[in-house]
């Protein structure tokens, strides 16, 4: 608690605007637009946004590559498994990879073809490992499958069979964390929710792909935002669009006319707004409990291209295939927001706008701030990637880091009230115990801090690096006690197996000495007339 | 005179016989750290810090004669919470982890004849006679008592590679911080 306090007055600083913000004004005109009062989060920065390369091109449908690499773990939980085999033809929507255990999604055709192989493939990842990979050769007719059907009025279905309908059509949540869709709407057995969220803040720079999505699409995310909305069971709706997108806001206010329920936010352009945690707490006030989720408080934040993926699946049947992708960054010759099939390749992406036009400094995935650098342009994309950005060496200005003066920068941008100077100097001097009790483990990784160093220290990738050793650590330790288990197991069978060829060994002899006292007792002559007869014998 | 000789005699007597329950109930057999530090080990018995066992490891753990980074399937972690439990300082950065590794059967050389399936102290090795032999690779502790008893050499140590959950960035190299 006291790490919260000194968030809280360290926070201060930029909080200094009045927080309740009414924000109709310059939006009146939008009917039935009731204001929502906000209240204000800790921390955070303003960059730049870059918004404007991309903002205003139009999603545009990527011409079909040539080949599909659909990597077959696109999602947080177990991979999918393999349900075609090489060789054979599949239509588009056609289930590739069945679900496997609680936490997995299955994986759909992007196109019609042929299927290739399944084999390993670069994923698309900072670690440039490979994955298990269904390589697709597109027969150029995008024919989907005849089993492909929608249902004409989702809201007389059962919240377990939208669960079901979500779940089948491989949905995963597209702001990036990847994570089931389904496992997150079937929470309300476990919580008492009373809020879906919409999550349409985009607080990274350069990425547009929400953006466009809101503003070409508004009555299809709706739709899908009410039917959520049904398979959560809950009465509140809140839309949330930060300010820099007042034309997606406009958009959106004039579809959710429909449903009296939905209401918008118009949120504060700051990094990191879409935070989930940080979302709730600037809309409802309430605070996400640490290492908790958002169900605790009754709140469920879904983001808007899921949202038009639930509608896709639900009103037309049709598995999440492609996605909405930002393709921006100073080296990029066209930036543009693509509808790509999931697969293309990285490369595909930047043919299509045009290549280069200076070699880029740092390929990411994602957004600047929390996006992950890709290690080539051969990688697929799949249901998370939300932007592909080429910076050049400019935009990136990577600089020699120095030693920390304590300034407390950090501590100031810091969203969770954490002291990210404290934090690394424990994880370089290898004391990771000590980081974790500083709250590790609160951190979202969102680069606030890493941003507004002087000094240039990589904040983040130290607080990568700590969580991902304590990570392999609870692992290794979990394989310890399995080894403990499994060889005490082991030994306990081995006594038994001996223990009960001793007992059988013992019995036997018993039997042995039993037959032979029988023997002995019954034939009392027997041993007389042997040596009789041997006697006879020697004569 | 008598006073000081009874009160001294009935002291003696009542300590006495506190001494003695104590030696009743707070008995204590063997080394009480030895038996810690063998409930931590991994009790697989494989031997591959060069003592017959994990009881016999326990015990020089425990009484400093080898080191706490010995037990190479704990790891790093093991190694930590010996040095917790026995308050000696560690040095691990030295001691980062022998890559790990795990058997691997190749199928094309098994003959099936049950060798390394009986000696794996973790039952992680299924097969039956004249049957190929797998390796479950999550139970394996890479001991390589498997790997010296094969008689056609067909089992390999393979270092466990990172995969994508387990993947992770590297500690960044700058001096600062």
């Amino acid at each position: 608690m006291q790490r919260r306090n000194n968030g809280v007055a360290a926070g201060g600083r930029r909080q200094e605007a009045p927080p309740p913000r009414r924000l109709n004004d310059r939006d009146a005109k939008v009917k039935k637009d009731p204001t929502m009062k906000l209240f204000k989060i800790r921390g955070g920065v303003h960059p730049h946004d870059h918004k404007h390369l991309a903002a205003e091109q139009a999603i545009e449908d990527l011409p079909m590559p040539a080949l599909l690499h659909i990597p077959l773990q696109q999602h947080i939980g177990a991979p999918a498994a393999p349900a075609v085999r090489r060789g054979q033809q599949v239509a588009k929507g056609d289930l590739l990879a069945h679900s496997q255990g609680a936490i997995s999604a299955p994986v759909h055709a992007p196109t019609s073809g042929r299927v290739m192989g399944v084999g390993s493939y670069p994923a698309h990842h900072a670690s440039g490992l490979s994955v298990r990979t269904v390589t697709l050769k597109p027969d150029g007719e995008d024919r989907w499958s005849d089993a492909i059907e929608g249902v004409a009025d989702p809201f007389v279905l059962t919240p377990e069979e939208i669960a079901a309908r979500v779940a089948a059509a491989g949905i995963v949540g597209m702001g990036g964390a990847t994570f089931p869709s389904a496992v997150k709407l079937n929470l309300r057995n476990r919580y008492r929710l009373h809020t879906l969220v919409i999550n349409g803040a985009e607080c990274e720079p350069y990425l547009t792909c929400d953006d466009r999505l809101m503003r070409e699409e508004a009555d299809a995310v709706v739709d899908g935002i009410r039917i959520l909305a049904r398979g959560l069971g809950v009465e509140r709706i809140i839309i949330a669009i930060e300010n820099n997108k007042s034309e997606a806001q406009a958009a959106m206010a004039i579809a959710a006319a429909v449903d009296p329920r939905i209401r918008i936010a118009r949120l504060p352009t700051r990094y990191p707004m879409g935070s989930e945690r940080h979302l709730v707490q600037a809309l409802t006030g309430q605070e996400t409990p640490a290492r908790g989720l958002t169900a605790d408080i009754g709140v469920v934040v879904h983001n808007g291209a899921t949202a038009f993926a639930v509608h896709e699946a639900l009103r037309h049947g049709r598995p999440l295939v492609s996605r909405v992708v930002t393709v921006s960054g100073g080296a990029v010759a066209r930036p543009r927001n693509l509808r790509v099939p999931l697969g293309a390749r990285v490369q595909d992406l930047l043919d299509y706008c045009g290549g280069f036009t200076e070699e880029p400094a740092q390929l990411i995935s994602g957004g600047p701030m929390m996006g992950q650098p890709l290690p080539e342009t051969r990688v697929p994309m799949v249901k998370g990637s939300n932007g592909v950005l080429a910076l050049t060496a400019r935009e990136v200005a990577r600089r020699e880091s120095m030693p920390c003066i304590r300034c407390a920068s950090c501590v100031q941008a810091c969203p969770c009230g954490l002291v990210p100077l404290e934090m690394a100097a424990h994880t370089r001097a290898g004391d990771l115990e000590g980081a974790v009790g500083l709250g590790l483990m609160d951190c979202i990784g969102c680069g606030s801090c890493a941003y507004v160093c002087p000094a240039h220290i990589p904040l983040v990738q130290f607080f990568k690096y700590a969580k991902g050793e304590m990570a392999a650590r609870g692992r290794s330790k979990q394989k310890l006690l399995e080894t403990k288990r499994l060889a005490e197991q082991r030994t306990a069978r081995i006594e038994a197996i001996q223990r009960a060829k001793r007992e059988a060994m013992a019995k036997r002899k018993r039997e042995q000495a039993a037959t032979q006292a029988a023997a002995k007792a019954a034939a009392p002559i027997a041993p007389a007339d042997v040596p009789a007869a041997a006697l006879a014998g020697e004569d | 005179m008598i006073a000081a000789i009874l009160s001294l005699t009935t002291l003696g007597l009542i300590l006495g016989w506190l001494l003695g329950l104590a030696a009743r109930y707070l008995k204590v057999e063997g080394n009480p750290i030895a038996e810690r530090v063998a409930e931590l080990l991994p009790g697989s018995q494989c031997g591959q810090c060069g003592y017959l066992g994990c009881g016999p490891a326990a015990e020089a753990i425990a009484s400093g004669a080898a080191p706490v980074t010995s037990c190479p399937p704990g790891g790093r972690v093991l190694a930590e919470e010996l040095a917790a439990l026995l308050g000696v300082s560690v040095d691990l950065s030295g001691v980062a982890d022998k890559a790990p590794a795990i058997a691997h059967i190749h199928e094309n050389l098994c003959i099936g004849c049950c060798k390394c399936f009986k000696r794996c102290p973790t039952d992680a090795i299924m097969g039956a006679n004249n049957m190929i032999h797998s390796v479950f690779a999550d139970a394996c502790t890479g001991c390589g008592l498997c790997f010296e008893v094969c008689p056609t050499e067909c089992i390999e140590m393979r270092p466990v590679t990172p995969t994508l959950q387990t993947w992770f960035w590297e500690k960044p190299s700058v001096l600062a911080a």
